[in-house]
């Protein structure tokens, strides 16, 4: 766990300016979206749509997605900020509306020294899989999952490999006779 | 039963020797003639009396987990399913995944942009090119690149014979499972076509690393046109031939029809996207609905079944193989001239002959292949239709060479998540009907 002290702060946090008016977004179908979740933020990235959601309103705010049409959690994964951000992890999911052809990307921080959020899983079942991902990966715990166990590494591996402090090449090698050469 | 001594042999056409007359157990056989006529119909196969009576049975002593896999070969690679049985039925089913877990987003983070497509084109090993599409198309978004049309055409051209030749892996893999042996030989075969004109133009028959942020690593060969033709006319013929073997035959449609139901809302609640999506009769296709490279300037069907079983995903892909190749046909008739990569020195490398002459050039070129380029920061989310559903792509840059994070959302992966709904209290003999029509490569799932 990265020490507080330690962490660079992200300069556009600091940078931010209070007076400025909130963001919103012209799609119709975020409309539903806006007016139940004031602190939800919005931008575009790269000429896509972003909500930044606070870690406290994931479930409720995936609930109301999934009202508003988007159909589908394409997409649940995690980016670790280790030393860019003040706060280290975010998890991104991605929602689609096939019906109306529109896509939603959710980007929830989540801080280092409580790694825990609320599974979607119950509001959208296809999520399974992929936060069974992030937590083995990133040991990012998902409340109210249905099976929070590793998927792709071994039961008894220890550390999470996509954490930027889980360095590469420092497995042991398991031949006995390796060590002798 | 008599011993049989090794020297004792029946030629063929010469009178049977008792001990072969005595040689079968099962007796005198019975007359088919002298039976009444509906039991006739039975012994001869024209009625097919299902006498197996399923009744709940709630005793857990009843219930049997079997591991089916890692090294099952009907798993497509290293898949463990758990199947809890109660007789010949599966009541529930885990798919346990991992054997085939590399590390490639870890990898990432430690490649360059451009070293970038020689990692994520050995995760789907049977579609390479549109994973190289996909994360050169995130990247080139984060850049700000235009890609000059004749790349886009060149790269349409690739991606879709690579999802002809994937699908005829999973016609072929299919008809393996289901026991139609000469299929998987057809299949195979008629990949070779493709994958020789892959080994032609980029070198190397899977893993090409030819679709790069920018463009395409070399223009098609000379005679390209001759090649492509070649594949248009043999192909069309070839899906007859299959579906004169398969499409009427009453063993495969026993096996797969109504096997593996999925219904578009389950679908769409799993996440499930692709053929077996479309399979349900729900017309979801990112070439139309999200066009990439210029997809939409080429005229094809998005291809639907009605029941979202077994036989609708085969009946899919078939389908898909001929609207590919209506717009290969299309693309080798308006390939467009010009370069087949950007003109941005700071982002692809310099033609050859100019190192030759300009320090500038010379420089762009080392600085490319020593530290790379830089990519603005942001993050950004591209998706493509994969042979087997949506393939996206998730890049954040920090401004520097290198990704600071690339993660890949893998069809097969979320694809997998049917595989309860589809088995769940039905035979385990559909199982591997079931798993080879949903096509997982374990490449795509473990990345």
């Amino acid at each position: 766990m990265a020490d507080e002290s330690e962490v660079v702060e992200d300069p556009e946090v600091l940078e931010e300016d209070p007076a400025e008016p909130r963001f919103l977004p012209t799609s119709e179908t975020l409309l539903g979206l806006i007016e139940p979740f004031e602190d939800v933020e919005y931008l575009v990235s790269a000429g896509q749509d972003v909500a930044m959601v606070p870690k406290a309103q994931v479930r409720a705010f995936a609930e109301a997605a999934k009202a508003a049409g988007f159909e589908m959690a394409v997409d649940v994964t995690a980016v670790d900020y280790l030393g860019k951000k003040r706060i280290r992890y975010e998890i991104v999911m991605n929602f689609l509306s096939v019906q109306r052809g529109a896509r939603l990307r959710v980007r929830v921080p989540v801080g280092a020294d409580d790694a825990t959020l609320d599974s979607i899983t119950p509001v959208y079942p296809g999520a399974n899989f992929f936060e069974r991902e992030v937590y083995d990966m990133f040991g990012i715990v998902f409340g109210g999952h249905p099976d929070m166990t590793r998927i792709l590494m071994p039961d008894d591996w220890e550390g999470h490999p996509l954490r930027k402090d889980f360095s590469t090449g420092s497995v042991p090698v398991q031949f006995k006779e390796a060590n002798q050469i | 039963m008599t011993n049989i001594r090794s020297e004792e042999v029946w030629i063929s056409g010469t009178e049977e020797p008792d001990w072969l007359v005595a040689g079968t157990d099962e007796g005198e056989q019975e007359l088919k003639e002298n039976e009444e006529g509906e039991r006739l119909t039975e012994q001869l196969g024209t009625r097919i009396v299902d006498d197996v009576l399923y009744e709940e049975d709630d005793d857990p002593q009843e219930r049997m987990i079997v591991n089916m896999g890692p090294q099952h070969p009907s798993t497509h690679g290293v898949l463990r399913l758990q199947l809890e049985l109660e007789g010949e039925i599966v009541r529930r089913v885990k798919p346990i995944i991992g054997y085939l877990h590399t590390g490639m987003e870890k990898t990432a983070e430690t490649l360059t942009y451009l070293q970038g497509p020689t990692n994520v084109t050995r995760m789907d090993y049977l579609a390479p090119l549109h994973n190289e599409l996909c994360f050169s198309l995130a990247t080139e978004q984060l850049l700000g690149v235009e890609i000059p049309p004749r790349a886009q055409a060149i790269r349409i051209l690739m991606t879709e014979l690579n999802r002809v030749s994937s699908h005829l892996v999973a016609l072929a893999t299919n008809g393996m499972d289901v026991g139609a042996l000469s299929m998987m030989l057809y299949g195979f075969r008629e990949r070779e076509l493709i994958l020789a004109f892959f080994e032609k133009t980029t070198g190397l028959r899977m893993n090409h690393n030819f679709i790069r942020p920018g463009g395409v690593a070399a223009d098609l060969p000379p005679g390209w046109e001759g090649d492509v033709e070649e594949i248009l006319t043999e192909l069309p013929s070839k899906m007859v031939e299959y579906d004169s073997l398969l499409k009427a035959n009453p063993i495969w449609l026993g096996r797969t029809r109504d096997v593996g139901i999925i219904s578009a809302e389950e679908c769409l609640a799993y996440s499930i996207t692709g053929p077996t999506l479309r399979s349900t009769g729900f017309a979801h296709d990112l070439r139309k609905s999200e066009p990439y490279s210029g997809i939409d300037q080429y005229d094809f069907n998005v291809i639907t079944g009605t029941r979202g079983d077994s036989y609708d995903r085969y009946r899919v892909k078939v389908h898909e193989i001929e609207e590919s190749l209506k717009i290969v046909k299309q693309v080798l008739e308006t390939m467009p001239d010009g370069d087949y990569k950007a003109e941005d020195r700071k982002v692809t490398p310099p033609p050859r002959a100019r190192i030759n002459e300009s320090m500038e050039a010379l420089i762009h070129h080392f600085k490319i292949y020593t530290e790379g380029f830089k990519v603005p920061e942001g993050e950004v989310y591209v998706a493509i239709e994969s042979p087997r559903g949506e393939l996206g792509c998730y890049i954040v840059s920090d401004g520097g060479a290198k990704p600071l994070r690339m993660h890949t959302r893998a069809p097969s992966f979320a694809n997998l998540q049917a595989l309860p709904i589809m088995l769940s209290d039905s035979l385990m003999a559909d199982t591997v009907a079931s798993l080879a029509s949903l096509d997982p490569v374990m490449g795509d799932v473990d990345r």
